[in-house]
């Protein structure tokens, strides 16, 4: 009876003692585990990294220090003249207006739209509210595969085909069901009090949005601008389908383009390369600037 | 729709609105206001072309001329159409292998980025750097890696005679739909991994301390903790999967077009073929249906099957 009562409390005094020196130890060693974990983790690093490395490599090197020197080792043959070509010798300059226009817009109208609707959602003082929500979140479940076909139609007749302001439109309209969705929770936290404070101030529905939702939101905004903003810049279908002049090609259709006119005796390389690593550069220096909140503009892919 | 239920429900009621009693015109008209841009914008680009959509599937029409009833005739060529067969089925083949190889790694992945090492947090950082390009730049700097001959592949396969990786890896019919899975891989997995991340971080580590003084060892601590705790986050992910991997559009038409020999050519290239090639936008809605009432089956059975609740508190923690 005793001893069967003592055994368990010496099993747990024994593997305390244990984990607690396995817990002092690890400090200095890492476990076994660490180890496996470490490696598998570099290689999947090197997994992402080699491609890109190979990508700025090239990109700094000339159409024959590309095809004769050693890939894979940045020794000798360094240049910028492919870069030089990616400037002189292709539209790059408006590829890259477009995309700018194309992204800003698209953020402003995703945010104001989608910020404007949560605040008319959770402060609906008729039905209309909560019906345009449902009608609204239907639209997580649209793919735009779907409509591409009655998308370019539609921008056709409405003289919106083939301009950046059909593009910024369309990718609003393909965004706003996710933005509206991550809005309106956020906004249906700020406090009644604080709404009503602004009631008995008198104040009106614009300056209740500007003063008090607007601030109080900005931290989802952040997150709508930044998801928003990546999908419009990284666009690819809709530019393809929506727009054909120059004047209007973005830049991932660019870059394709340069891509598809370069290629006699086999694909120019690096300046292919050079218009890739210089249509992410922007993002990236955003990204290193702003990791966290990118962290969380991404994840919003996920609600897609 | 529990989804819409949920979130309506106001923190608060409408007191501004029941205390001021100002008329129903005016109460309408101030929700009118706010939700008139965002309706409108849904209404003409999304409900609107979703139904048009549905409207040309039965119809005769090739942009120019006019737009003419075609009756069945678009949905019968459906069932006699051996191509978009085989696009159906490459398509449900992507999703399915897709599934297979991007769960388990990035489910690995996103356990171990979950770890508080100052090391993990750099090599998240860096994990992430594909969902920064876009799919064009993807596509075109890994044709740099694998192109024949002077691709940066072909030079390692040279040099370092290892024959087996000098391969044409996009033009080999045996390979390519394979080489496609990798370069999807390489491009969302980062994604997936987020979400296993933030999974793994919400399971309580009293969890831990138990099976740990209970003597299990890494794998038991795996099959007994781990897994059953990431439920919810694997529901929520296969959805992700499974509705993406159906829209598999831009990698393929910029590196294979649908070939070769048809072995990558997704429902989504198919639709693009016969609507934007060959201008036979009927039968292309056709293709466009399916595709949409594919996307929206298979969450739906997923969602049914698993339940509704389980996908919402998977998505917790992440926005």
């Amino acid at each position: 009876m005793s001893a069967g009562a003592v055994a368990p409390a010496l099993r747990d005094d024994v593997t305390r003692g244990r984990t607690a020196g396995r817990a002092r130890r690890r400090r200095r060693f890492p476990r076994p585990g660490g180890i496996v974990a470490f490696i598998f983790g570099t290689v999947w690093l090197c997994v992402v990294l080699f491609p890109i490395y190979y990508m700025i490599l090239a990109s700094f090197r000339s159409q024959p220090a590309y095809l004769n020197a050693n890939p894979w080792v940045p020794n000798g043959g360094f240049s910028l003249s492919s870069w030089a070509q990616l400037f002189q010798g292709t539209s790059m300059a408006t590829y890259l207006l477009n995309s700018v226009l194309y992204t800003a817009g698209t953020i402003v109208v995703v945010v104001v739209v989608s910020l404007m609707a949560a605040f008319r959602i959770v402060r609906h003082q008729t039905r209309l509210g909560p019906v345009a929500f449902r009608l609204i979140l239907l639209g997580l479940a649209v793919s735009i595969y779907a409509v591409l076909i009655p998308l370019y139609a539609i921008t056709s007749e409405l003289h919106l085909y083939d301009t950046v302001l059909g593009l910024v439109l369309v990718t609003s309209a393909a965004s706003i069901s996710l933005a509206v969705l991550l809005t309106v929770n956020y906004v249906r936290l700020i406090p009644a009090e604080l709404f009503d404070a602004m009631a008995v101030d008198g104040a009106s529905e614009l300056e209740v949005f500007t003063k008090l939702v607007f601030p109080m939101s900005r931290p989802v905004v952040g997150v709508v601008a930044i998801w928003a903003g990546i999908g419009a810049w990284n666009n690819f279908v809709l530019p393809l389908i929506l727009t054909q002049s120059t004047g209007s090609t973005v830049l991932p259709l660019g870059i394709f383009s340069i891509y598809t006119t370069n290629s006699g005796y086999g694909v120019n390389v690096p300046i292919v390369m050079a218009g890739c690593l210089f249509s992410l550069l922007p993002l990236l220096l955003l990204y290193l600037a702003l990791r966290r909140q990118f962290v969380r503009g991404l994840g919003a892919f996920a609600l897609r | 729709m529990s989804v819409g239920s949920a979130a309506v429900r106001p923190g608060s009621p409408p007191a501004v609105g029941a205390r001021m009693r100002s008329g129903g015109a005016q109460r309408l008209a101030a929700d009118i206001l706010g939700l008139s841009p965002a309706l409108l914008l849904y209404g003409v680009f999304i409900v609107v072309p979703m139904l048009f959509a549905l409207v040309l599937s039965f119809t005769r029409w090739n942009v120019v001329g006019p737009i003419r009833w075609a009756g069945f005739a678009n949905w019968q060529l459906l069932f006699s159409d051996p191509l978009a067969h085989g696009a159906l089925l490459t398509t449900i083949e992507l999703a399915g292998l897709s599934w297979v190889v991007q769960t388990p790694l990035a489910m690995a992945l996103g356990i171990f980025i979950a770890g508080r090492q100052r090391y993990r947090a750099v090599y998240a950082s860096i994990y992430l750097l594909p969902l920064l390009m876009s799919t064009a730049a993807l596509a075109l700097m890994w044709q740099g890696v694998l192109a024949p001959t002077f691709g940066g592949m072909a030079f390692i396969a040279r040099n370092l005679h290892l024959g087996f990786l000098d391969q044409n890896w996009l033009g080999d019919p045996r390979l390519t739909f394979y080489v496609i899975i990798g370069l999807v891989t390489w491009q969302f997995v980062p994604l997936h991994t987020l979400l296993y991340q933030a999974g793994r971080r919400a399971i309580p580590n009293e969890l831990y301390e138990a099976i740990r003084i209970d003597g299990a060892g890494p794998l038991q601590t795996f099959f007994y903790v781990t897994l059953p705790q990431l439920r919810y986050t694997i529901v929520t992910d296969t959805i992700l999967i499974l509705t993406g991997s159906l829209t598999y559009f831009d990698i393929i038409y910029i590196l294979t077009q649908g070939g070769p020999a048809n072995t990558t050519l997704v429902l989504a290239m198919d639709m693009y073929n016969v609507g934007f090639a060959q201008t036979l936008f009927g039968y292309a809605s056709v293709l466009a249906v399916v595709l949409g009432a594919l996307g929206i089956a298979v969450a739906l059975v997923l969602v049914r099957l698993t339940g509704f609740g389980s996908m919402r508190s998977g998505q917790e923690g992440i926005s």
